[in-house]
C-alpha cells in the first residue's frame, strides 16, 4: 500500500474553511433534521443498566415527546456495549432504528484476539445490526500493519450480516500521516476478498474514535478520513460510510461536518446509510436547535428528556 | 486511472442539501459624492471632475468619486510636506499610539469595511472578512511596533525618514494594499500621498474618517482619487521622495522611466507568472487546496497567484482529474454572500482581458474546463474559475500574466526540468513547492527565482516577512525589516 502523505498546515485550513460555511433558514432545518437522523445514540458506560439501555432506545425511536410538523425522524441507531445488545434488541422490536454494539474488546482492544472474536460473535447472534470494532492502535504504531489488517479481515468475517465500522481511534494515532495510512489499511483490510468490490454501500464505515479520549473527532482528522473514502470510491466506486465520534455535542459543529461531507464527497454520502454521528448530548442540542428554528424561540434544556 | 465519469458530485443518491442564501445583513452608508482627503480634511476636487465608482457584481452605481488634478495633487503634496517635519520630530511612542489606533479602529469598523470593499471591488465577503481586514489590522499593528525601535532595527545606523511618499496602489486588495504602503512609511515618520486605483476608492475614503476619527495631525495622509493621469502627477512631482508603486508592469516601467532622472527613490511590486510545482511525492489533497487557493483566491487577481500549475508527469491525470472534481465545488455568485468563494472581477476593462487570454488559449490548442456549464448572471462582471490542460510552454496563456481565474497546467519530469520550467520566465514574484521531502524543498527554493516561495502552502502572508519579486515583477520588499528599509535614509 502507498502511503500517502498528508500536510497539516492546509488540511486545518481547508478544514476551518469549510467551517465558515453559514447555513441558514431551511438548508439549516434540512441539515439539524438530517444530523438527527443519522445518529448513533450513544451510552457506553460502567454503569450502563438495562433501564438506562430502554430509556435511549425509547429516545432513539421518538427523540422529542412533544409533536413537531413535519414528524421528526427516528436517529440512526443506537449503540451499546455487548452486553446490552439484547435488552437493546428487544426495546427497538418493530423501529427502523439498529442496534450497534462496540466489540472486539473496546476501547482498548488489549485482549486476545480469540476473546476479541468472540465479543463479535456474541454480539451478532445477540441481534447487533452493526459492529464498531478498535483496530490494534499498538500494533499500528509499531509497524505491524499487516497483523492490523489480518484482524480486520477476521473481524469483518465474524460479522456475517452485520455492518462494521472500524474504529481508528485517531488521537492515539496522534498525526494526520497515521490518521490517513489508517484509513487506507482500514478500508482495504475490510474489502478484501471475499468482499472486494462486492461489499455494498455502507456496508463498512470507518470511525475516528471511541470517545473514551481526547482528541476525538476533530474536523481536519475527519477531513482526511473523507479524503481516503473519497479515494476509494474513485477507484472502486464502492462507497465507505464516515462516523466521526466522541466530541461533537453541538448542532453548529454536526453541520460544519455535513458540509464537510457534502463539499468532500457529494450530496450522495448525505444519507444515514453512508454517514452517522456517533453522540450522546448532540441530540438534544439537534432537538433545541429544531424547536427554535420552528417556534422562534430557544426552550429550556429541561424540557427535553435525558434519555 | 479515475474515470471521467465517476464525478462525485454527478449522481446524488443522498439527500439533495443546498445551503440557503446567507446575504451580509450590514448595510454600509455611502455618500452620493466623494471629495479628496487633504489635509486631514474632505475636500471637492479643483479639477471640479467626478468619475462613477460600480459594483462589479451588479454594475450598479455605488458613488462618484473625485478625480485628482493638478492643482489637487499640489495642494496634497504641499499638505504632506508641511506635516513631514513635525511628524518626524514626534516621539517615536507618540507615532506608535496613532499606528496602534488606526490598526485598533479598523478591527472595530471590520464588518463595515469588508462589506465596503467587497461592494466595490466583487471579491466573496469571506475573503475580505477573514483574510483582507485581519491583515490589514496586523499590518499596522506590526509597524506601531517598529516606530520606536527603528534604530535596533538598522543596528550602528542613523535611520531618517525619506519626507514626502507618493503611493500608488492597485484594485486586487484595496485596503491591504493601502496598510502595505502606509505603515511602513508613517512609523519611519513619512507624510503621504496615496492614490487609491480608481475602480476601488471607498475604502480607502474610509479610512480617511478613521484617520480623522484618531485625529491624525492633518497633512499626514493626503488620499487623492483618480486614475493613470493623478497617478503620473505624482509621480512627476519634484517635492515627492519617494514613490511606491504597485501594479502592472508595463506601467511600473513608465514609473521606473519618470524617475530614472531624479533622486526619488523608487519601490516596485509588479505583475507575476508564479510556478506552483507538485511532486509526485507531495500530501496530493492538500497540494490541490493549494492549486485551488494559489489561482482563484480573489478570482485570481493576485499578483503572486500561482497561475503555472507545474505537476511531474507520474501524477499529471491524477491531479487533473482532481483539479476537475474540485471546481465544480467552488460557489461562485453574490460576493456579498458567506458562501461565495468566487466572486465578479473587479470590471468590464478586465474581464476583457481574461476573455482575451482565454480566447488565445483555445485558439492556440489547449483544452479548457471550466467550473460549471450554468448560466451566467445577467449583470455584473463574470468569469468562470477554469484551468487549462495540453498548454505549451510558449502559449500565451502559460506566459502572459492574466490576472483572472485561469490556471495553466503543466507537466515535467525531474527536478532539474521543473527549475528550468519555472524560471522561464520574465517575472519572480512568487513560487510553490508541493513535495514531503525536505531536502528536495530546500533544494529547489534555493533555486527558485522568485521573491517569495511557499513550501507546502500558498499565499501566506505576515507582515514580518516580506514581500517582493525578481526581474519583471519589481524591486524593492514590503513587509519586514526589508519593508522597512525602504522607507528610511540611513
Amino acid at each position: 500500500m502507498i502511503a500517502r502523505p498528508v500536510d497539516s498546515v492546509m488540511l486545518q485550513q481547508r478544514a476551518a474553511a469549510l467551517a465558515r460555511r453559514s447555513i441558514k433558514g431551511e438548508a439549516k432545518m434540512a441539515g439539524l433534521r438530517m444530523a438527527l437522523s443519522m445518529l448513533d445514540l450513544t451510552t457506553l458506560e460502567g454503569k450502563d443498566s438495562p433501564q438506562k439501555v430502554k430509556a435511549l432506545c425509547r429516545k432513539a425511536i421518538r427523540p422529542h415527546d412533544k409533536p413537531i410538523d413535519p414528524p421528526l425522524p427516528s436517529v440512526a441507531a443506537v449503540c451499546v456495549y455487548p452486553a446490552m445488545v439484547k435488552i437493546a434488541r428487544e426495546a427497538l422490536a418493530g423501529s427502523s432504528v439498529k442496534v450497534a454494539s462496540v466489540a472486539t474488546a473496546f476501547p482498548s482492544g488489549q485482549f486476545p484476539m480469540e476473546v476479541r472474536l468472540a465479543d463479535v460473535q456474541r454480539a451478532v447472534e445477540d441481534g447487533a445490526d452493526e459492529i464498531d470494532m478498535v483496530i490494534n492502535r499498538g500494533a499500528f504504531l509499531s509497524g505491524h500493519h499487516d497483523v492490523v489488517a489480518e484482524e480486520i479481515r477476521k473481524v469483518k468475517i465474524a460479522c456475517e450480516h452485520a455492518h462494521l465500522k472500524i474504529i481508528l481511534e485517531v488521537g492515539e494515532l496522534e498525526t494526520y500521516d497515521n490518521i490517513r495510512r489508517a484509513s487506507d489499511l482500514a478500508i482495504e483490510a475490510a474489502s478484501c476478498e471475499p468482499f472486494g468490490e462486492a461489499l455494498a454501500n455502507g456496508e463498512v464505515f470507518i470511525k475516528t474514535s471511541t470517545g473514551k479520549m481526547q482528541p476525538a473527532a476533530t474536523p481536519p482528522a475527519v477531513l482526511a478520513m473523507l479524503e481516503a473514502i473519497r479515494d476509494h470510491y474513485l477507484k472502486t466506486g464502492v462507497k465507505i460510510g464516515m462516523k466521526p465520534a466522541g466530541g461533537i455535542s453541538t448542532a453548529k459543529q454536526a453541520l460544519q461536518y455535513l458540509v464537510m461531507v457534502k463539499e468532500t464527497l457529494g450530496e450522495q454520502w448525505l444519507t444515514p446509510k453512508l454517514f452517522r454521528f456517533g453522540a450522546s448530548s448532540l441530540a438534544n442540542d439537534l432537538l433545541r436547535q429544531i424547536v427554535k428554528q420552528t417556534t422562534g424561540g430557544y426552550v429550556a434544556k429541561h424540557d427535553f428528556s435525558d434519555a | 486511472m479515475i474515470e471521467e465519469n465517476s464525478g462525485l458530485h454527478a449522481e446524488a443518491a443522498g439527500t439533495e442539501w443546498s445551503y440557503a442564501p446567507a446575504p451580509e445583513s450590514l448595510k454600509v452608508e455611502i455618500a452620493e459624492k466623494y471629495g479628496l482627503f487633504i489635509n486631514g480634511r474632505f475636500v471637492a476636487p479643483k479639477s471640479h471632475k467626478y468619475f462613477p465608482t460600480i459594483n462589479p457584481a451588479s454594475e450598479e452605481t455605488l458613488s462618484q468619486i473625485a478625480e485628482a488634478g493638478g492643482r489637487d495633487v499640489e495642494a496634497a503634496v504641499a499638505a504632506a510636506k508641511a506635516a513631514q517635519p513635525a511628524w518626524a520630530r514626534l516621539k517615536p511612542t507618540e507615532r506608535a499610539k496613532f499606528l496602534f489606533r488606526i490598526a485598533r479602529r479598523i478591527q472595530e469598523r471590520t464588518n463595515e469595511l469588508a462589506v465596503l470593499e467587497t461592494m466595490d471591488n466583487g471579491k466573496p465577503i469571506a475573503e475580505s472578512r477573514n483574510v483582507d481586514l485581519p491583515l490589514v489590522a496586523q499590518h499596522f499593528f506590526y509597524h506601531a511596533g517598529w516606530c520606536d525601535k527603528l534604530k535596533y532595527a538598522f543596528p550602528g545606523r542613523d535611520p531618517k525618514p525619506l519626507g514626502v511618499c507618493g503611493q500608488i496602489i492597485p484594485w486586487n486588495f484595496p485596503l491591504l494594499m493601502m496598510a502595505w504602503k502606509l505603515a511602513p512609511a508613517l512609523a519611519c515618520g513619512n507624510t503621504c500621498v496615496i492614490k487609491p486605483a480608481e475602480t476601488t476608492s471607498l475604502t480607502a475614503l474610509r479610512l480617511a474618517e478613521i484617520f480623522r476619527e484618531i485625529d491624525l495631525p492633518p497633512g499626514v495622509v493626503n488620499i487623492v482619487t483618480g486614475a493613470g493621469a493623478t497617478g503620473q502627477m505624482i509621480v512627476r512631482h519634484k517635492a515627492v521622495n519617494k514613490i511606491a508603486f504597485t501594479g502592472s508592469t508595463e506601467v511600473g516601467k513608465q514609473i521606473a522611466a519618470a524617475c530614472a532622472d531624479t533622486d526619488k527613490r523608487l519601490t516596485l511590486e509588479l505583475g507575476g507568472k508564479s510556478p506552483h510545482i507538485i511532486f509526485e511525492n507531495a500530501a496530493l489533497d492538500q497540494a490541490i487546496e493549494g492549486a485551488i487557493t494559489g489561482i482563484y483566491f480573489n478570482q485570481g487577481h493576485v499578483c503572486c497567484a500561482g497561475s503555472r500549475l507545474l505537476v511531474q508527469e507520474s501524477i499529471l491525470d491524477e491531479v487533473v482529474s482532481r483539479l476537475r472534481e474540485r471546481i465544480k465545488s467552488l460557489r461562485m455568485g453574490d460576493p456579498l454572500d458567506k458562501n461565495t468563494d468566487v466572486g465578479a472581477i473587479n470590471s468590464a476593462e478586465q474581464l476583457a482581458t481574461v476573455r482575451y487570454y482565454i480566447e488565445s488559449g483555445l485558439e492556440e490548442g489547449a483544452s479548457i474546463i471550466n467550473s460549471s456549464d450554468e448560466p451566467l448572471p445577467e449583470r455584473g462582471y463574470w468569469c468562470r474559475p477554469c484551468f487549462f490542460t495540453d498548454v505549451q510552454p510558449s502559449q500565451l496563456i502559460a506566459r502572459e500574466e492574466i490576472f483572472g481565474p485561469v490556471l495553466a497546467v503543466m507537466s515535467f519530469r525531474t527536478p532539474e526540468e521543473a527549475i528550468s520550467k519555472a524560471n522561464n520566465t520574465p517575472y519572480g514574484l512568487a513560487a510553490g513547492i508541493w513535495t514531503d521531502k525536505g531536502s528536495k524543498m530546500f533544494e529547489m527554493a534555493k533555486r527558485l527565482k522568485a521573491g517569495v516561495v511557499w513550501c507546502n502552502g500558498y499565499n501566506l502572508f505576515d507582515p514580518a516577512s516580506p514581500f517582493g519579486g525578481y526581474k519583471e515583477s519589481g524591486f524593492g520588499r514590503e513587509g519586514g525589516l526589508q519593508g522597512l528599509s525602504a522607507y528610511v535614509r540611513m
